[in-house]
């Protein structure tokens, strides 16, 4: 990030080309749209929240002279309207209904990394990740690891997400969708144990190798 | 003497709850002998920090 768009100069008219420059808009309508129907299923009602996230952005533009700042912003905009639609959708998918899915999750995944004796299968063994701050700015990365989470069951992948993305905390997940804290606690546990080994897997251990 | 199954399970909860001081204990004598443990605990961290920069940096997006 050493190109030469550091400045925080506040000119309107440079806050008015961010909403010109079409493909920065259509590439981040399209990220939005993606990170809301991760969370929430119905996508007509996903992308009602992106349209109104957007809009809202839009009456703010002033206040951005940079993409990135625009980015972050919109985002968290994003992410109250999609707590809001995941309480009003509470019954209709609640967590406790969704099936954990086909591949391997729950006991079949902790008796793949560990032996019966409760520790690490040796080959499973967590590697060494090497200098992780880095990935952030590779496009690369957050390919793998929009993969990576697409492949979490369900249960796990919408857990994962109210918590680390939306940032909700435990008591109000567990009141959104209906699971015990315990129950709460292991499918995180789980979802970040497949998620870490999908990461190593997948982009840590070919960087390294 | 905890196992590395209840370890890594603390060390995810870690992030959702604070642990009792038992626990915290307990998991410290475990982490303190066990490698493979500690990687996992820092990741644990990784994964939160990567979660937080999903929708905030991404810089090369910019133009």
């Amino acid at each position: 990030m050493t190109n030469a768009h550091l400045s925080i100069d506040r000119d309107h008219s440079e806050a008015e080309n961010i909403f010109q420059d079409a493909a920065f808009m259509e590439a981040l309508r399209v990220q939005m749209l993606k990170f809301a129907k991760l969370q929430v299923r119905d996508s007509q009602l996903a992308e009602d929240a992106v349209q109104e996230a957007m809009l809202s952005a839009y009456q703010h533009i002033d206040r951005f002279a940079r993409q990135a700042a625009f980015k972050t912003w919109v985002f968290s905009i994003l992410k109250n309207k999609l707590i809001d639609l995941l309480r009003k959708e509470k019954r209709h998918t609640a967590a406790s209904q969704l099936e954990e899915g086909p591949n391997l999750s729950g006991d079949a995944l902790i008796e793949h990394l560990f032996e019966e004796n409760g520790h690490w299968q040796q080959d499973e063994r967590p590697k060494k990740w090497d200098q992780p701050d880095h990935n952030v700015e590779n496009d690369d990365f957050w390919r793998i690891f929009d993969a990576c989470l697409e492949a979490l069951p369900a249960k796990y992948g919408r857990l994962f997400m109210m918590r680390e993305f939306l940032e909700m905390d435990t008591p109000e997940i567990c009141h959104n969708e209906e699971v015990s804290v315990s129950s709460l606690n292991v499918t995180l546990y789980r979802a970040r144990l497949r998620l870490r080994e999908c990461l190593e897997d997948h982009w840590f251990q070919k960087e390294t190798s | 003497m905890m196992k590395c199954k209840q370890a890594t399970q603390m060390l995810s909860e870690k992030l959702d709850r604070p642990l009792s001081t038992k626990e915290k204990i307990n998991l410290a004598m475990h982490t303190a002998i066990c490698s493979p443990c500690r990687q996992f605990g820092q990741q644990m961290e990784t994964l939160r920090t990567l979660s937080q920069a999903y929708t905030k940096t991404k810089e090369s997006d910019e133009k």
